[in-house]
């Protein structure tokens, strides 16, 4: 009788708490799973092909499996994974809505997903107009001028909005070295402002959640490049002084930076342009329902006013006229004093792809009514459990509503990431946990709009269950259903085994 | 018409009553009056699924490159995906989650990427791999960044070898970062070292084998030039290329990087695509991005989460390693897939498929009147560059007439006016094709013809 080295026959279904062995462990020595065409070329051997100084002498040690235990193995993977499909996934600031499969049906056209990037534009019209209706959507939506579809997700959208902030100062004959963040900024926010050469200066939130106006006015004078801001805010409160803010930092000299980690809030209700705002990345993966990916891809386009078109990187699709043939066709153009590439190619095309889709079966008026309902569940949410939680600023909010679990953690010793793991045994995915940083044991929760009003029900029910059992004592147990238990994080970084081979090397 | 929001009329009106509101509009009551949009957005009404289907795959069938044979590569290979690892990477529960933040309910996504990095640090000679990063182009930043950041030196050699989009991406990110990139010439297709002043300030040596061109460099000097100046070594490659020459590791590289693209993904007009990362040990607190480990849960079971977490964004902020937060995590388990299908075997067989068709169609074209080698005698891997006696451009554009992608003109790369790897002249009449393992011999016959033809 032969097993695989894991011990388990290589497709033995997993049960329980049954751990899946690596893909290495159910590798057998002479299985394979690959089969490749018939094409006729000559099969020279590799001694005519690469010369010995460079030839590898034994082959990369890869699994040698069948497909049939190829298959068995992910999909028992897959069984560990919780997912929105398989349930609400309230994680706050990362929009986990349901993703439309139409948008997937789209990326997945031939005609679409395998087209070369480095075709010439007359062979790639079909995408260029992609590109173009895109990034003309984007526009009329955040009340922006151009934008940029390069920028792979919100990070490089950030460092490419730092960017085009130097390239302005520059072009003004100026060296600005200072970007403002609020204290309640996504960690994304700082790493970039280094990043794009700046220094942080951070400015305090008010009693009320928001920027504290007073105190930045104390930060800002001519060495302010700009300043950051997520708005809504990661707290889920609308920046009521926005007006104000911007008008401080445009009379410094200063360019507004919005952060589009929350523009799912405010989709056809109000524009980052009409606040103030002069450059906005967007997250295509959040508000516009482009599957997460266990972590991505995601995309950050990045839309500007029209005093910064000339700078967005290059090369940008472009409607081009044919005055000869009466027709529009599309081309590439760099604007004259672009930053640059921040893309190997055009940036996440299959995701931009999948991001129009959905802008076209929502239409205008379909987004101002996922704006609308995404903030009626958050409301929902933040009322239905103000009396099991604080609500460390109790009013309307947008989006997603911020609690505290400071009080439980006093009472209790029950803090918010304990609160986390007992949801997860209620069968939710549980809340973004401990951020933002300002808040105590914050618990983050973003319904989003494809939620239904059963579902805010019995998640709001199962979070008073799980108050219930931190109060009668420690939810230090928590998770019990799932393959693992709580796991140990602290373990993992002391002993630091990111390989097989540095597990089998202990 | 349905969408895709779940709210009955009576929901609403039930939760607005919870709220104590009297409408939706009510909810915004926060946001100033004078800021909200009047009459709506500009954007058209929506339309059913399969209308948007219909024109999007109306704006599919205006893309004729798409139905082209394709011998177009530099650095997007149109490699074989078989239907397994299509259906397994696009199971929703990969789809359709984030970041594991919540290890408990992420194992399975975890296990995968702990899988992935176990096969990157394989392909790549290094123990340290990372979760991925955006693509072959901010792999190189990255690298760079980490290399300024271990020695303190911002001086960056760069090899002209390395693909031109991504030496475009590295200058654009060190406008903010201040590091002051050196481009060090090709000569007949390989890095030309001596032409670049050593001075004890280079802290990073950036090379590429096979560089873009399909040319093997020499990275054994490479090694001995970085001894020489204390630089970091880092090295660009095609990790395909593992199934044949020897791993950036081998050759003491201590940071490797390259495009995973060709391991499972389509071309996908250039993204999402795969940035491979990895390094040696020493650097592992430098690593940008995300890295899964071991460890055991509360009952002493093996489990994986992300670890080494405090160099990134969300925990140390402005001095976080990189500023990277979302990856490229399903393009990862893609190729974790694919190099599970591929295995030890099918990596070597594929590797030497695209070597001997590349050979193959080298040696037809070369044959013809007027078409030369770019890079002379230099030894190429997968893809080779050309120079035609006729604008590669209009080659290009002639080729697709019959059906072929014949490649990438040089000059749509490296711009009209030539750069350190090619000069003025070979950037307009150059042309880099590629050969994948999916052209047969019958294609790359009917290609060579057609080539014949175009340039006359």
């Amino acid at each position: 009788m032969s097993r695989a080295a894991g011990g388990r026959a290589s497709s033995a279904p997993l049960l329980g708490t049954d751990a899946e062995p690596t893909l290495f462990e159910l590798s057998r020595p002479g299985r394979a799973a690959w089969q490749l065409p018939t094409t006729g070329v000559p099969e020279l051997p590799l001694e005519d092909l690469v010369p010995e100084s460079q030839r590898r002498g034994e082959p990369v040690p890869l699994a040698e499996v069948s497909e049939r235990d190829l298959v068995g193995h992910f999909t028992r993977l897959s069984h560990r994974q919780y997912s929105v499909d398989l349930g609400a996934y309230p994680l706050g600031s990362c929009t986990m809505k349901y993703n439309p499969k139409v948008c997937d049906a789209v990326a997945g056209l031939p005609g679409l997903a395998d087209v070369h990037p480095g075709a010439p534009a007359s062979l790639v019209q079909g995408w260029l107009a992609t590109l173009v209706a895109l990034e003309e959507a984007l526009c009329a939506l955040s009340g922006m001028a151009a934008a940029t579809l390069q920028p792979a997700a919100g990070a490089a959208g950030e460092l490419t909005g730092l960017l085009l902030m130097r390239a302005y100062d520059a072009a003004r004959g100026e060296r600005r070295h200072r970007v403002i963040i609020p204290d309640s900024a996504h960690g994304t926010n700082p790493a970039s402002v280094t990043l794009g050469g700046y220094e942080v200066t951070t400015v305090k939130s008010d009693a009320r959640g928001c920027v504290d106006v007073g105190a930045l006015r104390e930060v800002l004078d001519t060495d302010v490049a700009g300043m950051m801001l997520t708005n809504p805010n990661t707290l889920g409160l609308f920046e009521e002084d926005i007006v104000e803010i911007a008008a401080a930092v445009h009379e410094v000299g200063g360019l507004m930076y919005y952060d589009g980690a929350n523009l799912n809030a405010i989709l056809g209700v109000v524009r980052p342009g009409d606040m103030g705002f002069d450059i906005v990345h967007l997250n295509l993966h959040k508000t516009f329902a482009t599957p997460h990916g266990g972590g991505g891809p995601g995309a950050g386009p990045v839309a500007v006013a029209a005093h910064l078109v000339d700078f967005l990187p290059g090369p940008r699709p472009v409607r081009v006229a044919d005055p000869e043939a009466g027709t529009e066709r599309y081309g590439w153009a760099t604007p004259a004093r672009s930053i640059g590439r921040v893309h190997g190619w055009h940036g996440n095309a299959l995701v931009l792809a999948r991001a129009l889709a959905y802008i076209e079966v929502h239409g205008g008026d379909g987004l101002l009514r996922v704006a609308e309902r995404a903030v009626l569940n958050a409301n929902w949410l933040r009322r239905a459990l103000s009396g099991t939680f604080e609500v460390p600023f109790d009013r309307p909010c947008m989006h997603e509503v911020v609690f505290s679990a400071a009080g439980l953690r006093k009472r209790t010793g029950n803090g918010a990431q304990d609160v986390a793991k007992g949801l997860i045994d209620e069968g939710f995915h549980p809340p973004t946990v401990n951020f933002p940083l300002i808040v105590g044991d914050a618990l983050m929760v973003e319904p989003t709009e494809t939620e239904s009003y059963e579902t805010l029900v019995a998640l709001a029910e199962a979070l008073q269950r799980v108050a219930a059992r931190a109060e009668e004592g420690s939810l230090a147990g928590s998770p019990r259903t799932t393959p693992v238990r709580r796991v140990d994080e602290a373990r993992a970084a002391r002993t630091l085994v990111p390989t097989f081979d540095a597990r089998r090397s202990d | 018409m349905p969408d895709y929001l779940p709210h009955t009329d009576e929901d609403v009106a039930e939760m607005l009553g919870f709220l104590g509101l009297a409408s939706t509009d009510e909810l915004f009551g926060a946001i100033p009056a004078a800021l909200r949009l009047a009459g709506g957005l500009d954007i058209e009404p929506g339309i059913p699924e399969p209308d948007a289907l219909a024109r999007a795959r109306a704006r599919a069938a205006a893309n004729e490159a798409g139905g082209l044979v394709c011998f177009a590569g530099a650095g997007a290979y149109d490699h074989e995906v078989p239907p397994v690892v299509r259906a397994l990477a696009s199971r929703s529960e990969f789809v359709t989650a984030y970041t594991p933040y919540q290890p408990e309910v992420a194992q399975g996504g975890l296990q995968a990427i702990f899988e992935f990095q176990t096969m990157v640090s394989r392909l790549f000679g290094l123990p340290i791999a990372n979760a991925s990063l955006y693509d072959g182009a901010t792999a190189v930043v990255e690298a760079v960044n980490l290399g300024v950041g271990a020695t303190g030196r911002p001086r960056v050699l760069v090899s002209a070898g390395v693909h031109p989009h991504w030496r475009a991406v590295l200058t654009t990110f060190a406008a903010g970062t201040g590091h002051r990139l050196v481009e060090v010439p090709l000569r007949g297709g390989v890095t030309d070292w001596d032409a670049a002043a050593a001075d004890e300030d280079v802290g990073v040596v950036v090379a590429g084998s096979p560089n873009y061109l399909g040319c093997l460099e020499d990275l054994a000097d490479v090694r001995r030039r970085c001894d020489g100046l204390g630089a970091l070594m880092v090295v660009v490659t095609d990790p395909l290329s593992a199934g044949l020459v020897k791993s950036p590791g081998e050759w003491g590289a201590d940071v490797a990087v390259g495009e995973g693209q060709g391991f499972g993904t389509a071309l996908s007009f250039g993204g999402p695509y795969l940035g491979l990362f990895a390094c040696a040990a020493a650097h592992v607190r430098r690593l940008p991005g995300r890295l899964v480990g071991e460890t055991l849960d509360a009952d002493g079971r093996l489990a994986y989460v992300t670890t080494l977490r405090a160099r990134e964004q969300d925990i140390r902020r402005e001095k976080a390693t990189s500023n990277i937060c979302t990856n490229q995590t399903l393009m990862a388990l893609t190729a974790a897939v694919q190099l599970g299908w591929l295995g030890t075997t099918g990596l070597v067989e594929v590797a030497l498929r695209c070597a001997r068709g590349a050979r193959y169609c080298k040696d037809a074209l070369v044959a013809l009147d007027g078409v030369e080698p770019l890079t002379g005698d230099t030894p190429v891997l997968f893809e080779f560059a050309l120079r035609l006696p006729v604008p590669a451009a209009l080659a290009v554009e002639r080729l697709a007439e019959e059906g072929f992608l014949a490649g990438v003109a040089l000059d749509a790369l490296v711009g009209a006016a030539g750069d350190g790897s090619v000069g003025a002249d070979d950037a307009a009449h150059g042309l880099l094709v590629a050969v994948t393992e999916r052209r047969s011999r019958a294609e790359i016959d009917r290609f060579v013809a057609a080539l014949d033809k175009a340039v006359r």
